[in-house]
């Protein structure tokens, strides 16, 4: 498995996700020293950016999936 | 310099001019007029004042062709860098047909954004309806030819009615002036649902995601640029502040989103993601207010840039192996680092990382529907800049050039192209870095500070968090060999088979012409003989007193209807 490029090593993906983790990690720190006024009440809670942002795209994979149920075909469908 | 130049005629004429006579010049000539006369242009429009320009008698009404406005400078100067980039880029496509299309199509995207008047600008409309579906066919593959005559087909279906409306218009006004106008008459509303059309709004957005990845792998970067932003530009100018913009624009964002995270085909991706891009400018559009119209306008110049970046790094995919789907793809960056470095740029500025273009330009939509507390859309446009990230910041360049290995290893395209991505590369840092060089030539004064310490990270929290879910979800967004129906299903299946079910009827009375068309003249015969015949009623003499009682009813009839009239 040597020959493999660095980046696709079970050892670099796994410093990659702890890495990622930090990076999440220091954006709420940084949230918690860097005062911030929302526009809305919602808005104006700790995280709320941090949670809405992974929420929201939760929720769109979960659409596109249910979606894709009615509107997937195979690609050529419209071939003849 | 410009006093020299005949006052009448727009800029881009005579970038329509130079594609027209490019097939004349030899090759080695050629990258001298693709790359001189946009940048040419683009140093003559700022040599140009600003005013309503020479005006041009035409069927009774005053036409200005060649006006300038900021918001038209704006886009002029966006779509002659894009001309030169894409020229650039498409320094070595053999197709003739392509380059001189594509070169008419920017010419008239830059006569559209001098166009004075609404005659003007629909002529100069129509020459890109023409000019883009040439850029289409000029691919020469079965699926272009079909791809390329249902795009025509709808962008000709587009101009019929904004023409209707323009006739409507000028009917009602008088005027035929390029200013703002409500739709509160029937003749404005097929205005806008022309300039819609164009946009790539519901429900014909299919036409973009179908038509733009058939073309070449120059051809689809010509492409994003032109038509759904000057339809972005007309909408700005002639309907700003439309409330139906605001519900449009956000169906357009998600519909972009969803769409994008279904597909396989890379191009097509970008495609779907022009939509959601252009959705953000309609919506800003239908705000309507100077913070909103100035960040409809600056996202355009910046969506201008990094989507041509990304098709650009999508097109060199496509050159250098032959594949467009994601299934097939994968690995890329051990052999195409800077396709991949550039390609990357790309998508950190659509998904409007800090430091980037979209960054700058994006958040003041978002920010003006914060101004104007429509809270409904400041959510939903929450939403879905952490859905661009999803579906074309991450999910792009991942399953292009990351993922799975694919086992490919093509090299970085030749050196033009990869001059061309530097080049837009750097303006999407360089505008994400200095962004008071974009605000200082948008429409109105701005008065906005994108990098403040809570704007940045706020936006970093929510693009980062989007990553997480992207690589949380991934399982569940494996590639499948599939496309997605969409509205065009309707003409492309029954549709289609009524149209063919229509021509066999017509085939089958063709086969049967000769008998029908025998009993056909028998029976118009027996008529002719009924009425006109020896006996018929029209041969038969007349009485003189039935003669003039049918004058007096006759004569009566008219001066009634002259006396009521």
């Amino acid at each position: 498995m040597n020959d493999r490029h660095w980046l696709y090593r079970k050892q670099t993906i796994r410093w990659l996700w702890i890495g990622g983790a930090l990076i999440l990690l220091a954006t709420l720190v940084a949230e918690a020293l860097i005062p911030r006024k929302g526009h809305f009440p919602v808005e104006s809670g700790f995280g709320f950016n941090a949670w809405y942002g992974f929420a929201t795209c939760v929720a769109m994979v979960l659409l596109a999936k249910l979606l894709g149920v009615w509107l997937k075909r195979r690609d050529d469908y419209y071939d003849d | 310099m410009t006093e020299l130049l005949p006052a009448n005629i727009p800029l881009g004429l005579y970038l329509i001019l130079a594609g027209l006579l490019l097939p004349l010049l030899p090759r080695v000539l050629r990258p001298l007029l693709l790359l001189g006369m946009p940048a040419l242009l683009l140093a003559l429009l700022w040599q140009l004042q600003p005013g309503a320009g020479a005006s041009l008698p035409f069927l009774g009404l005053q036409l200005h062709p060649a006006g300038l406005t900021a918001a038209g400078r704006l886009f002029a100067t966006v779509f002659l860098l894009m001309a030169f980039a894409g020229n650039l880029f498409a320094l070595r496509q053999p197709s003739t047909t392509e380059l001189a299309a594509a070169n008419a199509y920017a010419g008239a995207a830059v006569c559209v954004t001098q166009a004075g008047d609404l005659v003007s600008m629909f002529i100069f409309w129509e020459i890109m309806a023409i000019a883009s579906a040439l850029v289409i066919w000029s691919r020469a593959s079965e699926a272009s030819r079909r791809a390329g005559m249902r795009y025509l087909l709808m962008h000709l279906l587009g101009g019929v009615v904004l023409m209707a409306g323009i006739a409507g218009h000028i009917m009602d006004t008088g005027s035929a002036a390029m200013t703002a106008m409500k739709p509160d008459s029937p003749a404005n509303v097929l205005i806008l649902i022309g300039f819609l059309v164009n946009a790539g709004a519901p429900p014909f957005s299919a036409w973009l995601p179908d038509a733009y990845p058939e073309a070449s792998y120059s051809g689809s970067v010509y492409l994003s640029a032109f038509t759904t932003k000057t339809a972005v530009y007309v909408l700005l100018v002639c309907f700003p502040g439309t409330a139906i913009l605001v519900p449009i624009g956000l169906y357009m964002v998600f519909y972009g989103i969803i769409y994008a995270l279904l597909e396989n085909d890379m191009r097509r991706i970008l495609a779907y993601s022009i939509v959601n891009q252009v959705g953000f400018m309609v919506t800003g559009i239908g705000i309507g207010t100077e913070m909103a119209l100035n960040g409809a306008a600056a996202h355009a110049f910046s969506h201008i840039i990094y989507k041509a970046l990304l098709l650009m790094s999508a097109g060199s995919v496509l050159l250098m192996t032959g594949k467009r789907k994601c299934t097939d793809l994968g690995g890329l960056f051990q052999s195409m680092p800077l396709t991949t470095l550039f390609g990357i740029v790309g998508a950190l500025s659509i998904s409007a990382f800090p430091l980037t273009s979209g960054f700058i330009s994006k958040s003041m939509v978002a920010q003006a529907a914060a101004d104007q507390h429509l809270v409904w859309a400041w959510f939903l446009l929450a939403a879905a800049s952490a859905g661009v990230f999803l579906h074309a910041g991450i999910k792009f360049p991942w399953f292009v050039f990351f993922q799975k290995d694919s086992g490919l290893r093509p090299p970085d395209p030749p050196w033009e192209m990869r001059l061309a991505m530097l080049l837009f590369s750097l303006l999407c840092i360089g505008i994400g870095v200095w962004p008071e060089l974009l605000y200082a030539i948008l429409p109105w004064p701005v008065d906005y500070r994108p990098y403040t310490g809570a704007h940045v990270v706020s936006q970093l929290q929510l693009l980062l968090f989007a990553g997480l879910a992207f690589f949380v979800m991934l399982p569940m967004m494996k590639r499948t060999l599939t496309i997605s129906l969409d509205i065009d299903w309707f003409w492309r299946k029954p549709g289609r088979a009524l149209g063919i079910g229509l021509l066999d009827l017509i085939d089958v009375l063709g086969r049967h012409a000769d008998k029908l068309w025998i009993a056909g003249i028998r029976l118009a015969g027996r008529m002719i003989g009924q009425h006109h015949g020896p006996d018929g009623v029209i041969a038969r003499n007349w009485r003189t007193g039935n003669t003039v009682l049918w004058v007096a009813v006759l004569f009566s009839l008219f001066l009634g209807v002259f006396l009521f009239r």
